[in-house]
């Protein structure tokens, strides 16, 4: 959808902001930039609507280099929002979100229904908001409302520049969950600039670190994280985000990779024993393929034990189960569901590739807070 | 002369020359309206284009302030040998007078339209001229029209000076009046001036809130 190609932004007074910067943004695409002020976003980002022209490389959107387009044309079918909001004072709330769809000569009665469409969409109820005008209305409702003129005429690409940077943290995190939400529903390729890396992990689905002009690292979020370039992105990062993240953690992490394990068809003494040499009081039944059918627990054997053959008749179904797929967070969320204090970990065929305790995760979570905390003192 | 017998003078002369009198504030309300009519034509124009073209913000204005800085007298002096006595250098050097507020104050409006509202404007797709007409001049209302005011109240003032080279107006009585030491033509010319400043004033208060957008207003 966008694709930069060695582009760079050199000013009259000779200075660089922008150097050599190469990447591409698919449709549909969650990009975040990211950096230090003055690093170059804000320019990256206007060299995209042409704000800020580019002196060297080629910009290409939707396949159309931008320095051959019509300014005007480009403009209105990428949407644009600040971090100053910067609504139309002199006009209404209405009158604000109509303005590109106006410019684009849609007749009245569309503009109407979409504008009453996104006012909904933003969550400002059209009846109370419509005639209002900017500065009848808080900051996060401003900023609504900016988002929702960006997107009036429906364009395939928006750009952000900071838009929750003014607001409270409170009223920024309903905006980005809002925002996000939108973003599942209509699938905009969206290009953000932020400087709040928590904002960045939380948004993108890839991040683009930049540095003095340079792109130091393009990823996702979670590769950013578990692999940083060595340095500055890195130090940027900061360590300890991990642990603020578990969901950026993959289960397997967290997990045993050797469960205590049972056919279903031994007798209980032998299940007993095999507790005793383990050091356990729970043993997952799998079959002869290693796929999960359940888990005993000493509690029961002992009730039972005489009155049975094998452990499968007092085998219990082992929810909650997680797939490898998932991530330390859902772990934490789902180890307090658990009767036996653990959740057995599956592969896709349904074979026990691991196994996750409280104490399994409690040693790797406080492990890397240590670690987290070393890295913040040295 | 004491005051029993300067309001006898007074009901008097009005007796005697109220039909001149209103023909007089008639032509006072021309020279003005007039002035400030064609100054509010050139002076948004040359507002504009300052605040366009930055280069020309130092000559225009400073042009601007030096004719503003010439003793409304000797400016209409200036005017006989250019363009002879009468109404028309009347105007003309009441346009003149005129048009500092108004270049000034649309240039400040102008300008001092928020970055970021200009910034959303031209990155939604808005042409130069659409961004003049829809948004910075409609926002900056309000400051040309205190320029307009200013510039009203003025020349409505200065305009009494315009008799002396033959434009009549309220200025015919106070001249009348000082060259034949009666203060009661005086104050017939002075005090409708002041009045018609102060009802010019209202009335284009009024219609500056009656046309300043909602969003607008404080
Ligand atoms: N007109 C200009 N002339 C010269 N240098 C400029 C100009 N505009 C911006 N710069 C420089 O370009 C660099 C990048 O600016 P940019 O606005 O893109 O930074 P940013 O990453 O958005 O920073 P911030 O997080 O503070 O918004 C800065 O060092 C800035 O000083
Ligand atoms: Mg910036």
């Amino acid at each position: 959808m966008v694709v930069f190609d060695n582009v760079s932004k050199t000013y009259k007074n000779g200075f660089r902001s922008v150097k050599s910067l190469s990447f591409r943004v698919q449709r549909g695409e969650f990009l975040v930039l990211i950096g230090p002020s003055g690093c170059g976003k804000t320019t990256t980002l206007k060299m995209i609507n042409r704000l800020i022209p580019h002196t060297e490389g080629t910009i290409t959107v939707d396949g159309k280099d931008i320095a051959k387009q019509n300014v005007v044309e480009l403009r209105r079918n990428i949407g644009y929002v600040i971090q100053q909001i910067g609504l139309f004072p002199h006009y209404t709330i209405e009158e604000n979100i109509a303005l590109v769809p106006a410019l684009k000569g849609w007749d009245r009665k569309k503009i109407r229904q979409r504008v009453e469409e996104l006012l909904h969409l933003v969550g400002l109820d059209p009846a109370v908001f419509a005639r209002r005008y900017p500065k009848e209305l808080s900051g996060g409702q401003q900023q609504r409302v900016g988002v929702a003129r960006a997107m009036a005429a429906d364009p395939e690409l928006i750009l952000m520049d900071e838009p929750f940077g003014a607001l409270d943290p409170i009223t920024r995190e309903q905006l980005q969950d809002e925002f996000l939400r939108l973003q599942k529903e209509f699938r905009k390729t969206i290009i953000f600039v932020t400087h709040d890396m928590d904002e960045a992990i939380r948004m993108g689905d890839r991040i683009a670190i930049l540095k003095d002009g340079e792109l130091l690292q393009l990823d996702t979020p979670e590769r950013l994280l578990t692999n940083p370039v060595h340095g500055f992105v890195e130090q940027f990062i900061g360590k300890n985000r991990i642990f603020q993240n578990p969901e950026l953690l993959p289960v397997t992490e967290v997990m045993r990779s050797d469960p205590a394990t049972i056919s279903p068809h031994r007798s209980p003494e032998r299940a007993i024993s095999h507790m005793r040499q383990r050091h356990t009081d729970t043993l997952l039944c799998v079959d002869e393929q290693g796929r999960l059918l359940g888990i005993v627990s000493a509690y029961d054997l002992q009730g039972d034990a005489a009155r049975i053959q094998s452990v499968g008749e007092i085998m219990q179904p082992a929810d909650p189960i997680l797939p490898l797929e998932a991530t330390a967070r859902d772990a934490l969320v789902k180890i307090s569901e658990s009767r036996f204090g653990l959740i057995p970990v599956v592969d896709s065929q349904g074979k026990l590739t691991g196994v996750v305790t409280k104490g399994s995760l409690l040693t790797v979570l406080a492990g890397r807070w240590k670690e987290a905390e070393a890295g913040v003192g040295s | 002369m004491n005051r029993r017998s300067l309001w006898e003078q007074i009901v008097q002369q009005l007796e005697m020359r109220h039909a001149e009198l209103g023909m007089a504030v008639l032509q006072h309300i021309k020279l003005v309206a007039v002035s400030v009519g064609i100054a509010i034509v050139i002076g948004v124009t040359l507002g504009i284009a300052v605040s366009r073209f930055r280069r020309l913000e130092g000559p225009v204005i400073g042009t601007a302030g030096m004719l503003q800085t010439i003793p409304s007298l000797a400016l209409l002096g200036f005017m006989i040998p250019l363009f002879g006595i009468g109404e028309l250098p009347s105007i003309i050097a009441l346009f003149l007078y005129s048009l500092l507020p108004i270049i000034r104050n649309t240039h400040t409006g102008i300008v001092s339209v928020d970055k970021s509202v200009i910034e959303a404007a031209s990155g939604m797709g808005m042409t130069d001229t659409q961004i003049l007409f829809r948004i910075q001049l409609p926002i900056a209302f309000p400051v040309i029209m205190a320029g307009v005011r200013t510039s009203t109240v003025i020349n409505v003032g200065t305009a009494t000076l315009a008799a002396f080279i033959g434009a009549g107006g309220l200025g015919d009585f106070i001249f009348l009046g000082i060259s034949r030491s009666m203060d009661a033509l005086v104050l017939i010319g002075a005090v409708p001036a002041a009045l018609l400043a102060l009802l010019l004033d209202f009335v284009l208060g009024r219609l500056e809130r009656a046309v300043t957008p909602k969003g607008l207003k404080i």
